[in-house]
C-alpha cells in the first residue's frame, strides 16, 4: 500500500509549525483583520485531518511503533528524527489535533491575535512532536520547545499576576528538565560504553543494561521532568496559579495536553527505559499519587475560584493516571492511557465553559454567580456533562478510565486502589457544590442577563461533549487499539524485573518480582487482559 | 635578504632564521597589515576619508582573513597539520577554526561599528584600526604552540581592548571602564606572565609540546612549582574569559564600553583566551589532568551559578548581557574540564555560534541605545514588538539562542557541552549546568516578553520589571478592551496604530517619546546574518558541528 509509506507524522508535526512560522512572517498591515484567526483555524483542521488519516491508517492488533520515519539529523551528536506512533500514543495525537483548533475557535485572544495564534500553533507542533519522537534527544527537544510559548502566552495574554505565573511555570518545568537531558545522555553514554554505538533512540536504549542504583537514580532524574510536567503531588505548586493566570486557550492547552506530556513521558520512557526501577520505586510514585488524588480532592473543595477548582481537580486526576501506571498491570494502565485521553476532553470542556462564563460575566468566583442554569441552559448542559463525566458517572467517559485504574490497581496493589477512591467520593463533592452554587438557586438581575452559548460556541463544545459520550458508552475501539501496546510494554517491564531476579534478591533493592509467567500477559487478543491470578497481588 | 648578505662575508657567524610558512600565519598578518595600512593612510588623508573608508578597509580586511583561514582550512585538510615558524605557531584544525570564528567576528562588528560611530560623532578610523589589531591578537591566542607567543597574543589582544572601551570619550563611563580593564588587566597578564615563568622552572620549557613531553616522560616528585605555574595560568586565563571569581571587572566594562565593542570583546576576547586555555590544558598539561580538573570544575560550577543569579537582577540590559557572559564562560569551561577530543570540539562549537548570538544582540543593543549609547534599562525595550515587530523579532531569537531554545545553535551547543562533561561522568557538573541554564532562560525570556509587551502608562516606574507586566491593574485594563473598541477608532488605520489602541492603549506622550529608532543598513545586514546563523543552523546542524568536529588539536 502506497499510503504506507507517507511520512504522516513528520508531516503531523510540521504543517503547524510551517503554519506558525508563515503566519509569524505575515506583516500585520498586508492583511484583512481576521485574517491570522481564520489562518490559524484553517493550519489547525488541516493538521487535524492529518492526525485523523493517522488512526484510520492504524493498524489494530498491531503493538509495535506504526508509520515509523528515521532521518539522521544530527550525525555528529548521535541525534534522528525518529518518529513512531503506537497504541499509547495515538489517541493522545487526536486529542491534541482536536483540542488545538477548539480552543483557537473558542477561546480566541483578547489582542494581538497574530501572535497569539502564532505561539498556539508553535506549541502545537512541539506537544504533538513530543508525541512522537521515539528519539530521546528528539522528544527533550520537543518537550522543551512547548515551555517558550506556553510562557509566552501566559505572561502576555493571561490575567492578574499573569507574570509570577508564568515565571514560576518556566522555572519549575525548566529546572526538571535539566535532570531529564543529564539523565537521557548518560543513558545514552552507558549504552555506548556497552555496544560501541551512540544513539538516543528509544528501542536502542531499552536494551541498555543498568546496575540496581543507576537504574534508580536515572529513573529520578527522568521521572523529576515528568512530575513537575504532569504535575504529580508534590511538584504541582505551579499549576494552580498557571491555569489560574493562564488565558482561557492556554489553560485548556496546559492542562489538557502538556500535563499529558509528564504521564505519557513516564509510561513510555521510565517503564521501558527502567523496568527494574520503576518496580522498585512503584510504591511511592503509587503513594503519592494517592495522595496527590485526597489532597487535590481536598483543596479544590476550599476553592471559591472555579478556574483554580479546576487546577486542584485535575490534579486529582493526573493522580489517577499516574496510579494506573504504577500498578504494572495490563487494565491499570490501559485505564490510565485512556484516562489520559477523557481527563483532557474533560479538563478542556470544564475549562472552555468556565472561559465563556468569565467572559460574559468578568468573574470566576462561585460567590458572584447564581442561577446561571435558567438564562443560559446550555452553558450549564455543557458543564454538567463535563462535571459528571470527571466525577465518573457511568456512561461517561471518565468512569471507564478511572473504574480500569482501579480494578488494576486493585489486583496489584491493593490498598492504594481503596484509598483512591475516596478520591472519587470527595470528587462529587466539590463539583457538585460549585455547580449548585454558580448554576442553582435564584439569579439576580445580571445573572439573569447572562447570555446563553451561540451557534458558534454550541460548535465548538459539541465535538467534545460527544466524545465524552462516545468513549463512556462505546470505548471498545479506542481500547482495542491501546491494549496491544500497553501488554507489551507490560510484558517488557515483567521480562526485564524477571530476568534479573537473583541480582534482586541479592541486593534486596527491590520487592521481589511476581512470578507470572510471561505468557498471561502476552496475547492481547481481547480488549482487557487475562485476569491476573490471585497469587500476584502482595508486591511490596 | 638575510642570507644574501651572509653569504658575501662568510667569516660571520651564520644566524638560523627559522623558515617561516607564511600560509600558517596569513590572517593574522592580514589583519595587522590592514590595521597598520588603515591607520598610516588615515592620518595622512585625515580630512578626505570619512567613517566610511575605515569601515570599507575593516570589512575588506576582515574578509580577507576569512578567505585566507579558508584556505589554511583546505590546507590541513589535504596536507595535514604541523608545526611552523621554528615551533612556535600550531597549524592545525583548531587554529584555523580560531582564525575563522575572530574573522567573521570582526566582520560583523565592523559592520555595526560603521553605525554607531556616525551616530555618536567620534570620528576616526581608529576605531577599526584598534579592532582589527585586537583580533590579530586573538588569532595569535589561536595559533600560539608556545606560552610565550600566547603571552604575545593576550597583550596585542588586550591593550587594543583596553582603547577600544574607552573609545567614546563623550562618555565618562567608558573612560571609568577603560581604566578598571586595563588596572585588573595588566594585573593578571602580570600573574600570568609570572605562571609561565614558574611552568617553564618546572617542566623547562616554554614550548607546549615539549611541556608535554617532559610531562609525559617524567614524574615530578615534587610538583608544587608545577602546581603553581599552572594556578597562575589559570588566574590570568580566568580574567580574560571572565570566569568567576575572576569576572569583577567584567560587568563595568561591559556597561561602560561603546556597544558594538562589547560585543565584540564578549566574543573575541573569550574566543582567543579559549583557545589557548584548551590548547595549554587539554594539549601540554593533558597528563597531569587530574592535578587541574578540580580547578576547572569549581571555576566552572561558580561562573555557571554566580553568572545565572546575579544576571536575574540586573535592570541594566548590558550589566545582564555581562553576566550572561560569565554564565556562557561557565559553559564553555565544561569542555574544558571534559578535556577530551569532545569537550575540546563541543568547546569551539559553543565558541562559534556563542559568537553569532552575542554580537548580535549587541547590534540590537547598539542601536537600542540611542544617540549617547545610554537607553540600556530593560524597560527601554518595552513595546518594541509594536513600533519594530522585526527587530523585535530578531533579538527575540538571539536571546532564546542565548537561553538554549531547542532548534536553535544555542542549544546544541549546550547539549555538546554538557554531553562531554555526562561521557566524563561529572554528573554533578552536568546538572548544576542545566540548573543554571534555567535560571539564566528566564532573565532572556523576561527582556522578551517585555519587547512583546504593550507600552504601559507614560511614566511607569516599574515598567519592564519583572513584575511589570504582572500588576493587576493594566492587565484589568487589557481585559475590559474588547473587540468593540477596536472596531470604532482603528479600523482605518490598520496595522501598528490598531494593535495600541487593542491593548491598553498608553498616553500620545508615551509613543513619541520612545519612537522607533533608526537601524542603519550595515547593522541590518549583520544582525540578519546572526539571526539567520543561528536559527538555521539550529534546524539543520550537520555543516557546523561537522566543522567544530574535524577541528581537532594536533596534539592531545
Amino acid at each position: 500500500m502506497s499510503t504506507a509509506d507517507f511520512p504522516y507524522l513528520t508531516v503531523l508535526v510540521l504543517a503547524p509549525a510551517v503554519g506558525a512560522a508563515v503566519i509569524a512572517l505575515v506583516p500585520r498591515p498586508a492583511v484583512p483583520r481576521r485574517f491570522f484567526e481564520t489562518a490559524g483555524a484553517v493550519v489547525a483542521v488541516v493538521t487535524l485531518a492529518v492526525a485523523v488519516a493517522i488512526a484510520v491508517e492504524f493498524k489494530t492488533g498491531d503493538a509495535g511503533f506504526q508509520m515509523v520515519s528515521n532521518n539522521v539529523w544530527a550525525k555528529e551528536l548521535g541525534i534522528q528524527w525518529s518518529v513512531g506512533v503506537d497504541g499509547i500514543s495515538l489517541f493522545l495525537l487526536v486529542m491534541t489535533a482536536l483540542l488545538f483548533p477548539l480552543s483557537m475557535l473558542g477561546a480566541p485572544a483578547r489582542r494581538d491575535p497574530k501572535s497569539f495564534v502564532a505561539w498556539l500553533l508553535l506549541m502545537e507542533a512541539a506537544c504533538l512532536g513530543s508525541f512522537v519522537s521515539l528519539d530521546l534527544v528528539l522528544f527533550f527537544l520537543f518537550f522543551e520547545l512547548t515551555l517558550v510559548p506556553a510562557y509566552f502566552l501566559i505572561a502576555g495574554w493571561g490575567f492578574g499576576r499573569r507574570g509570577y505565573a508564568a515565571i514560576k511555570f518556566f522555572i519549575y518545568t525548566f529546572a526538571g528538565s535539566a535532570f531529564l537531558l543529564v539523565g537521557i545522555l548518560a543513558v545514552a553514554f552507558l549504552h555506548q560504553s556497552q555496544t560501541g554505538v551512540l544513539t538516543f533512540e528509544l528501542p536502542a536504549l531499552m536494551h541498555t543494561h543498568l546496575s540496581g542504583t543507576e537504574g534508580v537514580l536515572l529513573f529520578l532524574a527522568f521521572t523529576a521532568a515528568f512530575a513537575v510536567k504532569a504535575p504529580i503531588f508534590p511538584f504541582h505548586t505551579w499549576s494552580p496559579d498557571a491555569y489560574a493566570e493562564a488565558p482561557t486557550a492556554a489553560a485548556v492547552l496546559l492542562s489538557a495536553v502538556m500535563a499529558k506530556l509528564g504521564t505519557y513521558g513516564i509510561i513510555r520512557f521510565d517503564l521501558n527505559l527502567f523496568p527494574q526501577a520503576t518496580r522498585t520505586l512503584a510504591p511511592w510514585l503509587l503513594t503519592l499519587a494517592v495522595i496527590g488524588i485526597l489532597y487535590g480532592a481536598l483543596v479544590a473543595c476550599a476553592q471559591r475560584d472555579l478556574k483554580r477548582l479546576l487546577a486542584y481537580s485535575s490534579l486529582a486526576q493526573i493522580g489517577f493516571i499516574v496510579l494506573g501506571t504504577f500498578a504494572i498491570d495490563s487494565r491499570g494502565l490501559t485505564g490510565g492511557v485512556l484516562q489520559m485521553v477523557n481527563h483532557g476532553l474533560i479538563i478542556a470542556t470544564l475549562f472552555i465553559v468556565v472561559g465563556w462564563i468569565y467572559e460574559r460575566r468578568g468573574t470566576w468566583q462561585v460567590s458572584g454567580l447564581r442561577g446561571l442554569q435558567s438564562p443560559a441552559p446550555v452553558l450549564a448542559g455543557a458543564f454538567t456533562v463535563g462535571m459528571m463525566a470527571s466525577i465518573g458517572l457511568p456512561g461517561l467517559n471518565g468512569f471507564v478510565g478511572e473504574f480500569l485504574v482501579l480494578i488494576g490497581t486493585f489486583e496489584t496493589h491493593r490498598w492504594w486502589a481503596v484509598v483512591a477512591t475516596l478520591g472519587v467520593i470527595v470528587a462529587a463533592v466539590y463539583l457538585l457544590w460549585a455547580y449548585q452554587q454558580a448554576f442553582h438557586g435564584e439569579p439576580d438581575e445580571e445573572d439573569t442577563r447572562t447570555r446563553d452559548l451561540g451557534w458558534n460556541e454550541k460548535l465548538v463544545i459539541a465535538p467534545l461533549i460527544v466524545l465524552i459520550v462516545a468513549i463512556g458508552v462505546f470505548p471498545k475501539p479506542v481500547l482495542d487499539r491501546i491494549t496491544p501496546s500497553v501488554d507489551r510494554l507490560i510484558v517488557h517491564v515483567d521480562g526485564a524485573t524477571h530476568t534479573r531476579v537473583p541480582a534482586d534478591v541479592l541486593s534486596g533493592a527491590a520487592p521481589v518480582a511476581r512470578p507470572q509467567p510471561l505468557a498471561a500477559a502476552a496475547p492481547g487478543a481481547s480488549s482487557v487482559a487475562a485476569p491476573t491470578p490471585a497469587s500476584l497481588r502482595g508486591a511490596p | 635578504m638575510p642570507t644574501l648578505v651572509l653569504a658575501a662575508s662568510s667569516a660571520a657567524p651564520v644566524i638560523h632564521t627559522p623558515h617561516v610558512d607564511y600560509l600558517s600565519i596569513l590572517p593574522m598578518l592580514i589583519m595587522m597589515g590592514g590595521a597598520l595600512g588603515l591607520m598610516v593612510v588615515s592620518s595622512m588623508f585625515r580630512k578626505v576619508l570619512g567613517v566610511g573608508a575605515g569601515t570599507l578597509v575593516a570589512t575588506v580586511v576582515s574578509a580577507a582573513a576569512l578567505v585566507a583561514a579558508l584556505f589554511q582550512w583546505d590546507e590541513v585538510a589535504t596536507h595535514g597539520a604541523k608545526v611552523t615558524v621554528a615551533g612556535a605557531i600550531a597549524f592545525d584544525g583548531f587554529d584555523v577554526f580560531i582564525q575563522i570564528t575572530v574573522a567573521v567576528a570582526l566582520l560583523l562588528t565592523a559592520l555595526i561599528g560603521d553605525g554607531y560611530l556616525r551616530r555618536e560623532g567620534v570620528e576616526g578610523p581608529e576605531f577599526h584600526v584598534l579592532a582589527m589589531m585586537s583580533a590579530s591578537g586573538a588569532m595569535m591566542m589561536g595559533a600560539a604552540n608556545d606560552l610565550i607567543v600566547i603571552f604575545l597574543g593576550l597583550e596585542i589582544m588586550s591593550i587594543a581592548l583596553y582603547v577600544l572601551a574607552a573609545f567614546n570619550h563623550k562618555r565618562a563611563e567608558s573612560g571609568e571602564a577603560a581604566l578598571k580593564y586595563f588596572v585588573l588587566g595588566a594585573f593578571s597578564s602580570a600573574v600570568f606572565v609570572y605562571g609561565i615563568a614558574l611552568t617553564y622552572g618546572a617542566a623547562g620549557s616554554t614550548n607546549l609540546p615539549q611541556v608535554a613531553d617532559y610531562l609525559s616522560k617524567n614524574v615530578i616528585a615534587s610538583n608544587g612549582v608545577l602546581l603553581a605555574g599552572l594556578a597562575l595560568l589559570l588566574v590570568g586565563f580566568g580574567f580574560k574569559i571572565a570566569a568567576v571569581p575572576f569576572h569583577m571587572w567584567s560587568p563595568d566594562v561591559y556597561q561602560g564600553s561603546p556597544s558594538p565593542i562589547t560585543g565584540f570583546m564578549a566574543a573575541v576576547a573569550k574566543a582567543g583566551a579559549f583557545a589557548a586555555l584548551l590548547r595549554v590544558f587539554v594539549s601540554s598539561f593533558g597528563t597531569v589532568r587530574t592535578d587541574w580538573q578540580p580547578m576547572i570544575w569549581l571555576l566552572a560550577i561558580l561562573s555557571l551559578v554566580l553568572g545565572a543569579v546575579v544576571a536575574l537582577l540586573q535592570k541594566d540590559v548590558k550589566r545582564m548581557m555581562a553576566y550572561s557572559s560569565i554564565n556562557h564562560a561557565g559553559f564553555m569551561l565544561l569542555g574544558v574540564e571534559a578535556a577530551t577530543a569532545q569537550g575540546v570540539s563541543s568547546s569551539l562549537y559553543y565558541l562559534f555560534t556563542y559568537m553569532f548570538l552575542v554580537i548580535g544582540s549587541f547590534a540590537v543593543i547598539t542601536v537600542m541605545a540611542r544617540d549617547g549609547d545610554t537607553g540600556h534599562q530593560i524597560s527601554d525595550y518595552r513595546g518594541l514588538a509594536q513600533r519594530q515587530p522585526v527587530l523585535a523579532l530578531a533579538f527575540a531569537v538571539l536571546l532564546l539562542g542565548q537561553a538554549g531554545a531547542p532548534f536553535t545553535t544555542g542549544f546544541l551547543a549546550k547539549f555538546g557541552v554538557v554531553g562531554a562533561v555526562v561521557a566524563t561522568h561529572a554528573y554533578v557538573l552536568a546538572v548544576v549546568a542545566m540548573l543554571s541554564a534555567a535560571i539564566a532562560a528566564f532573565f532572556y525570556l523576561r527582556v522578551a516578553v517585555t519587547m512583546f509587551s504593550p507600552v504601559g502608562p507614560a511614566g511607569d516606574p516599574v515598567a519592564g520589571d519583572a513584575a511589570g507586566y504582572g500588576d493587576g491593574e493594566a492587565t484589568g485594563s487589557i481585559g475590559t478592551v474588547g473587540p468593540p473598541v477596536a472596531t470604532d477608532g482603528a479600523a482605518d488605520d490598520g496595522g501598528v496604530a490598531d494593535l495600541r489602541v487593542l491593548t491598553d492603549a498608553p498616553p500620545a506622550t508615551a509613543v513619541t517619546e520612545r519612537g522607533a529608532v533608526p537601524v542603519p543598513g550595515l547593522t541590518t545586514v549583520a544582525l540578519g546574518l546572526c539571526t539567520t546563523f543561528s536559527v538555521v543552523f539550529g534546524i539543520i546542524p550537520g555543516p557546523i558541528l561537522d566543522f567544530a568536529h574535524q577541528a581537532t588539536l594536533l596534539f592531545t
